[in-house]
């Protein structure tokens, strides 16, 4: 298939019936009289077996947004506000809280960034795994023995008889990581999350870490869904890219085109802040500003103070998401044309 | 694992002599004459010549400081002045009610102390928490002969639903004797376990292995005990160890005020009636039992935490 | 750390006001909650009886009266008459003396020399650190009391054998805590500048290190003057402490259980008043500590 096949393709399977599709997504914290929007009007969708990859700075709201599809988020102080988190087919912001404990890890399950402290110390690699395991489905303790093995040799565990037993302390980061991935997969769910699972790790891990993720996603056919503020890590991975800026998506697109041309000022800036072997220029580029906290964009683009392409219009009105080709949206006025 | 634990035992020689050492010299810079404090200004000449040869106080300070090595590690620590008995008799009968004491009001603090940790930590900054909080807030304030004495008056003197004074025989009636003093002593323990339980806890569940147990479906109860209490226990051993060490020096003054037996009251008694020989047997079992506290609580957390057990 | 927790910042304002000056913080923090408020009147109130016991106390505390034994409480005995004819009240007003006497003194002495000890550990190091150090935690291995009735054991009660008791358990406690600050600032880039410049060893002590340990020995010494106190009452109840007649808080208690069946008038109101000044003095320390340290503040 050539690539803008396969991408018409993908296009299709989104519009027909995706696995998860997010809506408006709202989520403040902090005093209801007073509240801070940290994740503002997000949507996005990925369908069944597919890789989406949200980028954005630290700020950005993107890993609120991950908690918020597991119903994770702490609160108080956190409140989800509005939207619509659908998985298939059924909004989960419209259960009753005690049903989500069943959807995670069985449907939905979820990686994080520190795998030095994310398992729990007193317990074996073995019991934590099949713990995942004994959650959600009726099984005895031989067959969650050899499921646990039939998992670490998955994820590439050298002896995984022998390590069954031992303690998370015992291994280095990027086992303990493929420990939480193992974790992770155990009860084959449809979807993956995985909020920076990279970033702690060396660099040569991190490849290691990526193409097991690749690899598991391509045998159990799970979808993925990747956070990350590094580019390079999401290319790897995503087929689409979704940019995120101070709470919301700026820009929504097929990896290859994004990275190819991106549509979003802020997209444009992120690509030119990564060094390149073959870059000719004295200094690192640099977005000039900061990230905006929460709450102090009262009204227009949130990238207004950054953007080296405004006008003034950007200034009053927040730009809503123009598709600029097939597949791929911006949410720019300058982008679009649409200057008047 | 095994190495730590050697290790920690060989430690643990050279502070008992030390602290030997430490009493034998706080026993020798007595100010004044012993023999003129136990005997009393109108004592003869050759009663007190006769008394420091009885206490082998005649000898030079070295021969003293070995005789007394000696009579430690032998178990012979001289006789009771008072009463002739042998010091090692009189802290052969004491010793168990003290331990009875401590042992019952231990089982009752943390019986209490845990749950109403657990509570607190549950229900932050509600009623469960803000009422641990004034609780041990009197808890640390009180003293614990003034709760046992008002408890004594309302319960023993006035209510007559438990005895004034004494330990009681038989099984029953000791438990019926132990309780009052026991539950005075179990207050302030239970305010203080309560409060570490709480603490624990709390900063256990900021940890990201909570975070993890939620994601993979685990319901609250299973974060709660299985995930959470479990890791917050660790740190409570040692909280056991300094707690059991304070109940210890609490129960001086509670034999004192419900009358009971015990080596603290011995102790006290001791020194009131200047008995030389106890007051020294006294001082060296409370070290002792200092010192192999604390080496059990360095034990205990090496054997529980497995990032120890298994290195 | 989760990267959720970079992405909440909830606490920074566009504006910054200007910083509050320190006095502003010390009285917004003492009455900020009403606790701290009532804590802060009844410590004053405390030092104020102490201090003027002889014109508070309506009669002699020692007089006894064999006429006028086991009084209950009456106009002219507020809290009765003890076993002995002794007025309660002015007992306990002398015993608030005893009281802020030990509760001042102790603490004061054990810093001092707790201070001493522990920055000449951390300044020096080798031998002498540890042979200091293996001491302080020999002593910190007791409880309090049972350290106290130790020593009291050798010593005998009597106020200066009190004092000595006392301080001597208080002294590792400052002496770790001198030690651990000196370490830290020992390490500080200008301390390391001084000595390579030639400064001299007590000069540089005295200026640079004392000034960095001085805020965390204050906020210890307010709340150990509540552990002095309790201790000295504790003390006084087991009988090695102030020795009768002398009226203490805690032998007024001692006195009043051997006197079980007459009035149980005097340990209720000495148990009361050991349990508000220690609680008082609790509360006054932990606001201290706010303002003085906020780090800690929990």
């Amino acid at each position: 298939m050539t690539l803008s096949a396969s991408n018409a393709a993908a296009v299709e399977r989104d519009a027909a019936a995706p696995l998860l599709k997010v809506e408006n997504l709202a989520v403040e914290f902090g005093p209801v009289e007073k509240p801070l929007r940290v994740v503002d009007g997000v949507g996005f969708s990925i369908p069944a077996g597919g890789a989406l990859g949200i980028v954005g700075e630290s700020g950005s709201g993107k890993s609120i947004t991950s908690l918020a599809i597991m119903g994770l988020i702490p609160s108080p102080p956190g409140r989800i506000v509005s939207g619509r988190v659908e998985f298939e087919g059924v909004d989960l912001l419209g259960l009753p809280r005690s049903r989500m404990p069943d959807i995670r890890g069985r449907d939905i399950a979820m990686i994080f960034q520190e795998p030095m402290s994310s398992l729990n110390p007193v317990m074996t690699i073995g019991d934590q795994i099949g713990e995942a395991i004994k959650l959600h489905e009726e099984t005895t303790r031989e067959e969650r023995r050899a499921r646990v093995i039939e998992l670490l040799k998955l994820v590439g565990m050298p002896d995984p008889a022998k390590r069954i037993g031992a303690f998370p302390h015992q291994f280095s980061g990027g086992m303990r990581q493929r420990v939480m991935i193992a974790m992770a997969v155990a009860c084959n769910p449809r979807l993956l999350i995985a909020d920076e699972p990279t970033t702690a790790l060396d660099v040569t891990i991190q490849a290691q870490v990526l193409e097991l993720m690749k690899e598991v996603r391509r045998r159990l056919n799970t979808a993925v869904l990747l956070i990350s503020h590094d580019l390079g890590v999401v290319a790897d991975i995503a087929d689409r890219v979704v940019v995120m800026y101070a709470g919301r998506v700026v820009e929504d697109g097929d990896v290859r085109a994004i990275f190819k041309r991106p549509g979003h000022p802020y997209t444009r800036g992120l690509l030119q802040s990564v060094p390149r072997l073959d870059d000719d220029r004295r200094r690192l580029y640099q977005i000039p500003g900061a990230v905006p906290l929460p709450g102090t964009v009262k009204a227009g683009c949130p990238f207004y103070a950054r953007c080296p392409d405004r006008i003034d219009k950007c200034a009053k009105a927040m730009p809503p998401m123009f598709t600029l080709a097939p597949g791929q949206s911006a949410a720019c006025w300058v982008s679009a044309g649409a200057t008047s | 694992m095994a190495r730590y634990l050697l290790l920690r035992l060989a430690d643990a020689i050279p502070t008992i002599w030390l602290v030997l050492t430490l009493v034998f010299i706080a026993m020798r810079i007595l100010p004044g004459d012993p023999a003129l404090a136990a005997l009393g200004d109108m004592a003869q000449p050759q009663e007190l010549a006769a008394f420091r040869e009885k206490m082998g106080l005649n000898v030079p300070l070295w021969q003293q400081y070995l005789q007394f090595l000696f009579g430690v590690v032998t178990l012979n620590l001289g006789q009771s002045y008072m009463n002739g008995q042998s010091v090692m008799q009189l802290i052969a009968y004491n010793l168990p009610y003290t331990i009875e004491l401590t042992v019952v009001a231990m089982i009752m603090g943390f019986g209490a102390g845990i749950p109403l940790g657990v509570m607190a930590a549950t229900h932050r900054n509600k009623l469960p928490d803000s009422g641990m909080r004034l609780f041990s807030l009197i808890g640390y304030a009180i003293p614990d002969f003034y709760l046992g004495a008002l408890l004594l008056i309302t319960f023993a003197l006035n209510l007559k639903w438990f005895p004034i004074n004494g330990a009681g025989e038989g099984f029953a009636d000791r438990l019926h004797h132990v309780f009052l003093p026991a539950l005075t002593l179990a207050f302030v323990k239970a305010a203080f376990i309560g409060r570490l339980t709480r603490a624990s806890l709390l900063e256990v569940f900021g940890k990201d292995y909570v975070r993890t147990a939620r994601a993979k479906g685990a319901r609250e109860p299973r974060v709660i005990y299985r995930h959470g209490l479990r890791n917050a226990l660790l740190p409570l051993t040692t909280g056991m160890g300094l707690s059991l060490l304070a109940t210890l020096s609490g129960s001086v003054a509670i034999e004192l005020v419900f009358n009971r037996p015990g080596i603290g009251r011995l102790l006290i008694n001791a020194i009131t009636e200047r008995d030389y020989a106890v007051i020294q047997g006294g001082v060296i079992v409370f070290a002792m039992v200092v010192v192999l506290v604390n080496l059990l609580m360095d034990l205990v957390y090496i054997v529980v935490d497995p990032r120890i057990r298994v290195s | 750390m989760s990267t959720m927790d970079e992405e909440i910042r909830l606490d920074a304002p566009q504006e910054l006001a200007a910083a509050p000056s320190k006095l502003m913080v010390v009285r917004e923090t003492l009455l900020q909650r009403p606790a701290t408020i009532f804590a802060t009147i009844a410590v004053v109130v405390f030092i104020l009886v102490a201090v003027f016991a002889p014109v508070l106390a309506p009669y002699d505390p020692l007089t006894q009266s064999v006429l006028n034994i086991n009084k209950s409480p009456s106009p002219e005995h507020w809290l009765g008459t003890d076993q002995f004819g002794r007025d309660v009240l002015s007992r306990m007003i002398y015993g608030s003396r005893n009281s802020l006497l030990f509760g001042l003194i102790s603490p004061v002495l054990a810093a001092f020399i707790g201070t001493t000890l522990g920055v000449v550990a951390g300044y020096f190091g080798g031998v002498v650190d540890r042979v200091i150090s293996r001491l302080i935690d020999l002593l910190l291995a007791f409880p309090e009391l049972l350290l106290a009735i130790m020593i009291a054991a050798a010593l005998g009660g009597g106020f200066w054998n009190i004092i000595a008791v006392i301080t001597i358990a208080f002294t590792p406690g400052f002496a770790r805590v001198a030690r651990a600050s000196t370490l830290a600032v020992k390490q500080e880039s200008y301390v390391e500048a001084g000595v390579a410049v030639g400064l001299n060893t007590p000069l540089l002590i005295f200026r640079h290190i004392v000034p960095n340990i001085a805020a965390p020995i204050v906020v210890l010494m307010t709340l150990w003057v509540a552990s002095a106190i309790r201790l000295e009452a504790s003390l006084s109840f087991l009988g090695i402490g102030t020795q009768p007649p002398n009226p203490s808080w805690g032998n007024i208690i001692r006195d009043g259980l051997n006197n079980l069946f007459g009035s149980p008038w005097p340990i209720v109101a000495a148990g009361l008043a050991i349990t508000c000044v220690v609680l008082a003095f609790n509360v006054f320390g932990d606001a201290l500590r706010d303002v003085l340290d906020p780090e800690t503040r929990q």
